[in-house]
């Protein structure tokens, strides 16, 4: 998220409880959190759940936020845990182990060689490519995703991704680590078989 | 397809994220470096890392608003006195 957004806001205003204020937290925001619950949930319906329901949570407390954290932060902390509750509730196998979880010292080793780093963004996103992106990014597991898309996707800091997801640093950087080369070794043999050969 | 088998590559591999962060002591950084200037595969690595990471920060990739998800989030949160055309 840019973090020049929040140079607009007033949390003082916030706190007092004025509505328009608001309203400009809401446009200000809602769009990075619309997509972040569509990339963890993977459907329009439960990612406009998350955003209101992140959105709803904020109103009511907005009183207490004590600005440990940033505004955004906070934010993504709601809507964070408003998506990985959701998907607990929609996948029960997914208990709170396996989202806390996501730190085994599983082989990293990458096996995919091919450089395809120099070709045009326009080819590597068109059409079948960002499908292929997308998919590759709901195929990580929550635990890892959440992450993912947090610090590489949204542009949190660790710091303020460890916050979010109330995690070590250390385990934001491990699982951060793993999604990436996970996500590379994917789309190293997709592209390696479509533009190098 | 063979198998990257340097020895280093691996102790380094869990440098290469935190280093792509600029987030690396600069005695790793360079030890990361040299290893990187002989190392073809290590090179790839680091490259389609990072081109994975700009790939879902591109232009492309952002998605705005759908309007009509909008004003039921406006309409919901009894803000619809305030749900004027989006500023650009």
């Amino acid at each position: 998220m840019d973090k020049t957004m929040l140079n607009d806001i007033s949390l003082e205003a916030l706190i007092a409880g004025d509505r328009a204020e608001f309203a400009h937290l809401v446009d200000t925001y809602s769009s990075p959190i619309y997509r972040l619950g569509l990339r963890m949930l993977g459907n329009s319906q439960d990612a406009e759940d998350v955003l209101q329901n992140t959105f709803i949570n904020a109103l009511t407390h907005i009183q207490n936020f004590e600005g440990r954290s940033s505004l955004a932060t906070w934010l993504y902390r709601i809507a964070s845990n408003e998506a990985l509750m959701l998907i607990r509730k929609k996948k029960p196998e997914v208990n709170l182990e396996d989202v806390q979880g996501g730190d085994e010292d599983e082989d990293l080793r990458p096996t995919q060689f091919v450089d395809w780093s120099a070709l045009p963004e326009d080819e590597l996103l068109s059409g079948e490519g960002k499908k292929f992106l997308d998919e590759a990014i709901r195929t990580l597991p929550e635990s890892l995703r959440i992450v993912f898309l947090l610090r590489d996707v949204e542009g949190l800091s660790i710091k303020e991704t460890a916050e979010a997801l109330s995690l070590t640093e250390t385990n934001v950087k491990t699982r951060l680590l793993r999604a990436r080369m996970y996500l590379r070794e994917g789309l190293s043999i997709y592209y390696g078989e479509r533009f190098i050969r | 397809m063979t198998e990257h088998v340097h020895k280093n590559c691996e102790e380094l591999l869990g440098s290469l994220s935190a280093y792509i962060d600029g987030d690396l002591p600069p005695e790793l950084c360079q030890e990361l470096e040299k290893h990187l200037a002989g190392c073809n595969d290590c090179r790839v690595v680091l490259n389609t890392t990072r081109r994975t990471i700009d790939l879902v920060h591109s232009p492309l990739e952002k998605s705005d608003l759908p309007e009509d998800v909008r004003e039921r989030l406006f309409k919901r949160l009894n803000l619809d006195n305030y749900l004027t055309p989006k500023p650009k």
